[in-house]
């Protein structure tokens, strides 16, 4: 009753009209001056403002609150005649099943359209097998999925409410118990056994030779890639002895340093093992190659590996996606702050003769600048290496 | 002997209060420090919707950025301020409002919101107690909640915003106020918040296990209690194990942040600054998270399990199936739980071996949530099904779990999480499996409960409309989601602009807000019938659902303490519905054996010999009158 007395009140209409003028007004005023000079645009804008909207919806609830009143009227008409009212459980029921329908067929639209639009196939070996789990679990489920809605909803329209009926008593079943209960067990074991293996074989990847150390680390927003020089192995790591010109905190005391190579694209040539080592230097990130499957996140403070191997250069994946722009990239997948959305690589798979012309191409980390910073004549690594111990020891 | 003394304790009580119960009630005692269990279940709801609605009109503002990320709207900066310079949210903001959505959704609105108010009003009404074990203790559970509500809002008047690494707030990100404007005060406040929260929720929880074990009434042994119960039982027993883990993880961060130790940080140079931590293992902080956060999801899902189990079986006019294996699933639920938080974790540098064996638990936990699936669907199988909006969010729950449970096999499967972790396959997967399914319990709950709450019955047309829209609203949301998750689309990210890969789901994202607003405008229609009902909703009888549990042998009009005269006693279990050979299709718990001899069955008297002869008697003297006609 209070409720009536309210939406009548004529102090809360004007109000709404107040509050329609001024969300106007305001929207106005702070498009006006933005606008680009020609008054069309303010004015599209002021259609398309907020009161109009909110304008719409207020319509949209009065068509809603008219449909009501009309059924209810309807209804009570169908009673004063002596029938039975709007069986509403049979429209309920009868909704379900369109529901049913219709959403079958949104999933199967959604599962063409959009799944074609999916990643395409795995470029690297491991992938192969992660698609391949991918698929048998696909199956399993998406046959559970479908069986177990059309059940929901086919009972809901089946079993809907009638006076003439009583339902079945049925408290439990041992024996069907039992079944689904040892069904899904045994799907589930077979999915664990299967996942478990494919786990390990793509982890469990230390006893792999012969791969290429590339050292990949992430800070906010970036990520630095260095390459081993010609002696294959990369120079350790100090977070201590971070500089603006050693930016990874390269320790040039050990001679493995020396030749390191920066780099801004990853190349990786193509059927070659490589041994990605992952860090950060601020907070976690995470290098995500969805073309690879290969995900692992950058911690500061724990570094780790991923090894996999790359089997589709880039321009075979750009003839096969008929796209020449195609790229792969690796991106972080670890909220990492403001710049996250946008912190990408290029990642080029190529033959093994291009990666070598290419790495021919990239500059030394140990750069002038740093040259000069450890204080030491390009042909004198003796001389630092006293340095830095110095600085190791305070 | 314990439901004994606690039947004493009834009547005293009942000779105390029974005629005169509103001699000493003031408005701030009846209202606002309230005692009663029913009133602060419905303190907890109605801040629940609360922050729910809060969190939803978050959802909506960045979704309406990942729609239009290059359009500018003047109204959010005239809103937000400097958080939405130039007509756009900014980078920032955006994280704070993923974060701040996410914290609310899942511990203010499904947890405090869920079982605050289910366990709070259901508990002493489905047991058959006068109140909960200590009053008092409620009371200040609900306040600690309302507080740590206020602190958590509060952070949004904060200069730097709110906290914005995530709900997960995983350090380093969330401990070094430099990495990010939310990592300041904004996150000081999240820090205490949860502590107050936390606290919050260890008092209700020790108050509904020690009810549930203690006060029931003469007759209601732990077979006997309705499947809601049993979930809120476990729901607490899972919260008063695992919260404290997540206060001990916050304490650290706290000390992380504030007192220089480093037990999350090592090995930092943030914007080329050298950091002077050392030793401290960010992975530690995850582990501490999702032991609290996976059984967490628990927490939020197995109320609105129960919930919905009760009220199918209600509306199927059927006993629900498979009593025995719905609460061993549950236990089984609540065990699991605390084995299964790695797989959270697969791709975070942990040993991969231990991925392996958290793989192994995760999916040995899919077997009693596919046994509670088709008992459900067997318990429709059959029926005579009433549509009531409640039925109707019960059933959505079930449709919610099954498609989000199953696409958790494959995020439970390492090999898998490779390529899915933190995309927005995630995304999909637990906005369906946690997000839509216990919403949908809890609005189930409510449309339920709403007469035993305010004595009046809600509107059932808008009930219907309310759940058309939100259940198709939700499915449009969330099932294109999966696909942006298998193309490696990431979650959180503020915007697609710059990747061509991902700007051919530019359409889609803004095809899911469009979805999304309709949903959350269908919420107009559940908080105007809601409130309208409250004041003006039509009158309910006693019992309007013709339920066969305790609480509908209350009087419609509250009273402190619950029955005015002796607390029932209970002769069966809670789901003879359709009996055969009953009068009518319920035979509520309240009703001896004796009284329906005609529909007794021999399953009935499996552990009472005297109760077993009586019946065959009873059996034998149809059969000789027959042969005497």
């Amino acid at each position: 009753m209070a409720f009536k007395k309210l939406i009548n009140s004529k102090t809360i209409l004007s109000f709404f009209a107040a509050f329609m003028l001024f969300g106007t007004n305001l929207l106005m005023a702070q498009t006006t001056p933005g606008a680009t000079g020609a008054g069309e645009d303010a004015n599209q804008v002021n259609w398309t403002g907020v009161a109009y909207y909110v304008l719409l919806f207020f319509l949209i609830c009065l068509g809603i609150a008219a449909v009501g009143k009309i059924l209810k009227i309807y209804d009570l008409s169908l009673k004063i005649q002596g029938k039975k009212g709007l069986k509403w459980n049979n429209v309920m029921g009868v909704i379900c099943l369109v529901f049913l329908l219709a959403g079958l067929y949104g999933a199967y639209w959604s599962f063409t359209v959009q799944g074609s639009m999916t990643l395409p196939e795995a470029a690297s070996v491991h992938g192969v097998k992660v698609d391949e789990m991918f698929t048998l679990t696909t199956v399993l489920t998406m046959f559970v999925f479908f069986v177990t809605q059309i059940l929901l909803f086919g009972f809901l329209f089946k079993y809907r409410h009638s006076d003439k009926r009583r339902a079945h008593f049925l408290p439990h079943d041992n024996t069907i118990e039992k079944i689904w209960t040892i069904v899904p067990a045994v799907v589930l074991t077979i999915l664990v056994v299967f996942g478990f293996f494919t786990w390990q074989s793509i982890m469990d990847t230390q006893q792999v030779k012969g791969d290429i150390n590339i050292d990949i680390t992430g800070h906010q927003f970036a990520w630095e890639l260095r390459y081993p020089g010609k002696d294959g192995k990369l120079g350790p790591k100090n977070f201590k002895l971070t500089t603006a010109s050693n930016k990874l905190g390269v320790d040039f005391t050990k001679k493995s340093s020396f030749d390191d190579l920066s780099a801004d694209t990853m190349y990786l040539p193509v059927n070659k093992a490589i041994r990605l080592n992952i860090e950060a230097q601020d907070v976690i990130h995470s290098v995500y190659m969805p073309h690879f499957r290969v995900q692992l996140n950058a911690v500061p403070g724990l570094p780790t590996f991923f090894k996999f191997t790359p089997t589709i250069t880039t321009a075979q994946m750009r003839s096969r996606l008929n796209d020449p722009t195609f790229e792969y990239l690796v991106y972080c997948n670890k909220i990492c702050g403001g710049g996250h959305y946008n912190m990408q690589k290029v990642v080029r798979v190529v033959t093994e003769a291009e990666y070598q012309t290419w790495l021919l191409h990239q500059k030394p980390y140990l750069t002038d600048g740093l040259r000069k910073e450890l204080h030491f004549a390009a042909a004198e690594p003796q001389k630092t290496v006293s340095q830095n111990r110095l600085a190791l020891n305070n | 002997m314990s439901t004994v003394a606690v039947h004493d304790h009834g009547v005293a009580h009942h000779d105390e209060h029974g005629h005169e119960h509103h001699h000493n009630e003031t408005f701030v005692s009846k209202y606002i420090f309230s005692m009663d269990h029913k009133m602060i279940g419905k303190q907890f709801l109605i801040t629940g919707i609360t922050m729910a609605v809060i969190a939803m009109i978050l959802s909506i503002l960045f979704r309406i950025q990942l729609a239009y990320p290059d359009k500018t709207f003047p109204l959010l900066t005239t809103l937000l301020g400097h958080f939405a310079p130039n007509g756009r949210i900014s980078t920032e903001f955006y994280l704070s409002l993923v974060t701040i959505h996410g914290t609310i959704m899942v511990f203010f609105v499904l947890t405090a919101g869920l079982s605050g108010t289910f366990a709070n009003l259901l508990i002493p009404l489905q047991i058959g107690a006068r109140d909960m074990a200590s009053p008092f203790m409620n009371m200040l559970s609900y306040w600690f909640f309302f507080l740590a509500s206020v602190v958590m809002l509060s952070s949004f008047f904060v200069q730097s915003g709110p906290a914005s690494g995530g709900w997960t707030i995983y350090p380093p990100l969330s401990a070094l106020p430099k990495a990010m404007p939310g990592s300041g005060e904004g996150m000081t406040l999240w820090l205490i918040s949860m502590v107050l929260f936390v606290a919050s929720s260890l008092m209700g929880g020790i108050n509904y296990v020690s009810t549930i074990l203690n006060m029931r009434t003469k007759g209601m042994d732990l077979w006997k209690m309705p499947l809601t119960i049993w979930a809120l039982f476990l729901t607490a027993v899972l919260g008063i194990l695992a919260f404290p883990v997540l206060v001990a993880g916050v304490v650290l961060l706290i000390f992380d942040r504030s007192f220089g130790t480093s037990f999350y940080l090592s090995d930092i140079v943030l914007n080329g600054v050298q950091q002077p931590y050392e030793g401290g293992s960010p992975i530690l902080f995850q582990h501490l998270f999702w032991f609290l956060g996976h059984p967490e999801v628990y927490i939020v899902i197995m109320p609105a399990m129960g919930i919905s189990s009760e009220i199918m079986s209600v509306n199927s006019r059927k006993p629900i199936f498979g009593y025995h294996a719905m609460v061993y699933s549950l236990i089984g639920i609540t065990v699991l739980s605390f084995i299964v938080w790695g797989h959270h974790m697969f791709v975070t540098g942990m040993n991969p071996f231990l991925g392996g064996v958290f793989m192994i638990t995760t999916l040995i936990i899919a077997v009693p949530s596919a046994v509670k699936t088709f008992n459900w669907l067997a318990t429709l199988w059959r029926g005579n099904i009433r549509f009531t909006p409640a039925m109707l969010f019960a059933i959505g729950m079930v449709s919610f779990f099954i498609s989000g449970g199953l696409t958790g096999i494959f995020l439970g499967n390492a090999a898998l999480d490779i390529n899915l972790h933190d995309t927005y396959f995630v995304v999909a997967h637990f906005h369906l499996v946690m997000g839509s399914a216990a919403i949908f319990g809890m609005l189930a709950g409510v449309y339920h409960w709403f007469p035993k709450m305010f004595g009046r019955l809600m509107d059932e047309k808008l009930g219907y409309l309310h759940f058309w829209l939100t259940f198709i609203g939700a499915y449009l949301v969330f099932f294109p989601m999966h696909f942006m998750g298998l193309d490696g689309v990431p979650r959180r990210y503020y915007a697609f602009t710059e990747f061509a890969s991902m700007q051919k789901w530019l359409t889609i994202n803004t095809f899911i807000t469009w979805a999304a607003i309709m949903a959350a405008l269908a919420q107009v229609a559940f908080l105007y019938n809601f409130v309208v009902s409250i004041f003006a909703g039509k009158k309910t009888t006693q019992n309007p659902w013709e339920s066969n549990t305790l609480e509908w042998t209350t009087p419609v009009e509250h009273l402190h303490g619950n029955w005015p005269g002796e607390i029932p006693t209970v002769y069966r279990w809670p789901y003879d519905y359709s009996k055969p050979g009953a009068e009518e299709d319920f035979i509520p718990q309240t009703v001896p054996f004796s009284q329906t001899m005609s529909s007794n069955l021999p399953h009935d008297f499996e552990d009472n010999p005297a109760g077993l002869a009586e019946l065959n008697r009873f059996k034998s003297t149809l059969k000789a009158e027959e042969k005497v006609k």
